[in-house]
């Protein structure tokens, strides 16, 4: 396997994990997991654009985070469709729904239909095909957005159900988080120390991390850490990260609308 | 949420708080909202139901071209009076279908609890609201019954095709608009258990088989079946009528029914309608991008 196993330091810390992985322990994928409680509101909503809640909204949704990962409007879009997506997404609007997200409309936004309408009104080239992603969630999608400034970024997500998504892989490098939380995704060397940087600048700022996982190339080569917190990371806390010796890029996904760049 | 009926029918003779309140407090603690607000946002589903409802648009059809225009024929047959069924079903049918053809089409719609599955609860509601006269107060609070409900469904079985079948779906929405007309009935929450669960057992096991993966066929058209059962089985327990298998175990029934149906009816549209050679048809004209 080309990449270690996801350390998911949060169940490490309190202790439901040893250092290394047990064989004998059954591991749940990140997306099988519910990581909030139910509330009335995830039975009677969402408010959405139908006709599939992961066909449909969650499209939109991945478009959404999609675009505030890469930290700009969308100038150019290639957009790769896998399994059921690929199957089914014509018929399901994932195509436009896709292509709105991307142009930040809300999942129950009236303009969904049309949205490749407006991406020419816009001037947001896109390019929708279909691949074969290999053994990934059936609702996979994989996409290649380039923005203002040669700002560019590769995001490979899934929509696991009633309009939750995962970004499973980003720039290459695996991930797995859901856009729900304000998410922090720093690429470093695989060097000691990056961790203590980051989570006690977090701590200074009283930032709570939720979750957090590590994911590396290769030993001494490039390295991911995604943390998902309970506050907003300042925009300077992210500069300054940004600046340090190891740290290759940083992207910063807020919950307020609008691109965060 | 609460995981079962008795916990709430427990609470509701503890406390003497209603089925609605003690959904409603468990949200404000979830979310950190007050009981107001709490209220305001149901409020505001019960709003988009009603606008989704209003903005049906007969003309439209679906990307498959498979759905469109069915909520106009009723409409135009229940005018005429050319309803078996009468006026006041045949309104519950036509709003059922509206809006499942609106989601088919695009429209703006609210999951209830799931997109397929949105005509319901708002055909009921809206026909009784409609019908009834009741005041957006009570059709709110009705509203917080059927999210209870649900939340238990959602935990002791499920509330995905793709993981319980189209009980899960239709089925879920017929059981949570049963409790939620029969709490507008007046019944207390054992009554509204029962209601639920009645409703539930006439889906048990149904197949979700929809033709090329489409929330269109036999989606649209089952809103109506899940409606019409949810007002008949309010009746039977506002009549005094029970459930002979308690309502809790009716719903782990689901559950094991759920996990029991075959891959191929489970939302993969390999099998039941989807299968069929116009299934199968229909599947090779709209793929592909």
């Amino acid at each position: 396997m080309l990449y270690s196993s996801a350390i998911y330091c949060k169940l490490f810390l309190r202790g439901f994990l040893p250092i290394f992985p047990n064989p004998a322990m059954p591991i749940i994928p990140y997306y099988k997991r519910r990581d909030k409680n139910m509330n009335s509101f995830d039975i009677i909503g969402p408010v959405m654009v139908g006709p599939s809640s992961s066909h449909t909204a969650g499209a939109v949704k991945i478009g959404i985070i999609s675009r505030k990962l890469l930290g700009s409007p969308v100038r150019k879009a290639h957009v790769f469709f896998h399994g059921s997506f690929l199957a089914t997404g014509k018929g399901h609007g994932t195509d436009k729904a896709l292509v709105a997200g991307l142009l930040g409309f809300s999942v129950d936004d009236q303009r969904i239909p049309d949205s490749f309408r407006y991406a020419d009104e816009a001037g947001m080239e896109y390019r929708l095909s279909g691949i074969d992603l290999g053994d990934v969630h059936p609702n996979s999608v994989k996409l290649l957005l380039y923005g203002d400034d040669d700002r560019h970024i590769e995001v490979v997500a899934a929509s696991v159900g009633g309009g939750a998504i995962r970004i499973t892989e980003l720039d290459g490098l695996p991930a797995n988080f859901s856009g729900d939380y304000p998410t922090l995704v720093v690429n470093n060397l695989d060097q000691p120390g990056h961790v203590t940087e980051i989570s006690s600048m977090l701590g200074h700022k009283s930032i709570n991390i939720a979750t957090m996982q590590l994911y590396r190339s290769s030993k001494g080569g490039k390295a991911v850490i995604v943390l998902e917190c309970d506050q907003e990371v300042p925009a300077d806390a992210v500069r300054w990260l940004s600046r340090l010796e190891g740290i290759l890029k940083v992207t910063y996904l807020g919950l307020s609308d609008g691109d965060n760049a | 949420m609460y995981q079962s009926f008795q916990e709430i029918i427990d609470k509701e003779k503890s406390t003497g708080s209603l089925f609605w309140e003690i959904v409603r407090d468990n949200d404000c603690t979830e979310m950190d909202l007050t009981k107001e607000e709490a209220f305001l946002r149901m409020q505001a589903m019960y709003e988009a139901m009603k606008s989704a409802d209003a903005s049906y648009d007969a003309s439209l059809s679906s990307a498959s071209g498979l759905v469109g225009g069915d909520g106009e024929r009723i409409a135009v047959a229940r005018r005429a009076g050319n309803l078996l069924c009468g006026s006041f079903l045949g309104l519950v049918m036509e709003k059922a279908v509206k809006m499942g053809e609106s989601n088919a089409c695009m429209k703006r719609i609210v999951a209830a609890p799931t997109a397929g599955s949105c005509g319901v609860v708002p055909a009921v509601f809206l026909s009784l609201e409609e019908e009834k006269g009741y005041s957006t107060e009570q059709m709110v609070k009705a509203l917080y019954v059927s999210a209870g409900i649900g939340g238990i469904i959602a935990q002791r079985a499920s509330i995905s095709g793709a993981a319980g079948g189209c009980q899960a779906e239709i089925g879920a929405a017929s059981a949570m608009a049963a409790g939620g007309a029969a709490f507008l009935l007046g019944c207390d929450g054992e009554t509204i258990a029962h209601a639920a669960a009645l409703a539930m057992k006439n889906l048990l096991g149904l197949a979700c088989d929809p033709v090329a993966g489409l929330v269109e066929v036999p989606c649209v058209k089952r809103n109506v079946i899940g409606a019409v059962n949810a007002l008949t089985s309010a009746d039977l327990a506002n009549a005094g009528v029970r459930s002979k298998i308690p309502p809790d175990q009716v719903f782990d029934a689901m559950r094991s029914i759920g996990k029991a149906l075959p891959e191929e009816i489970k939302e993969t549209g390999k099998g039941g309608l989807a299968a069929t050679p116009t299934g199968l048809a229909f599947k090779e004209s709209i793929k592909g991008f």
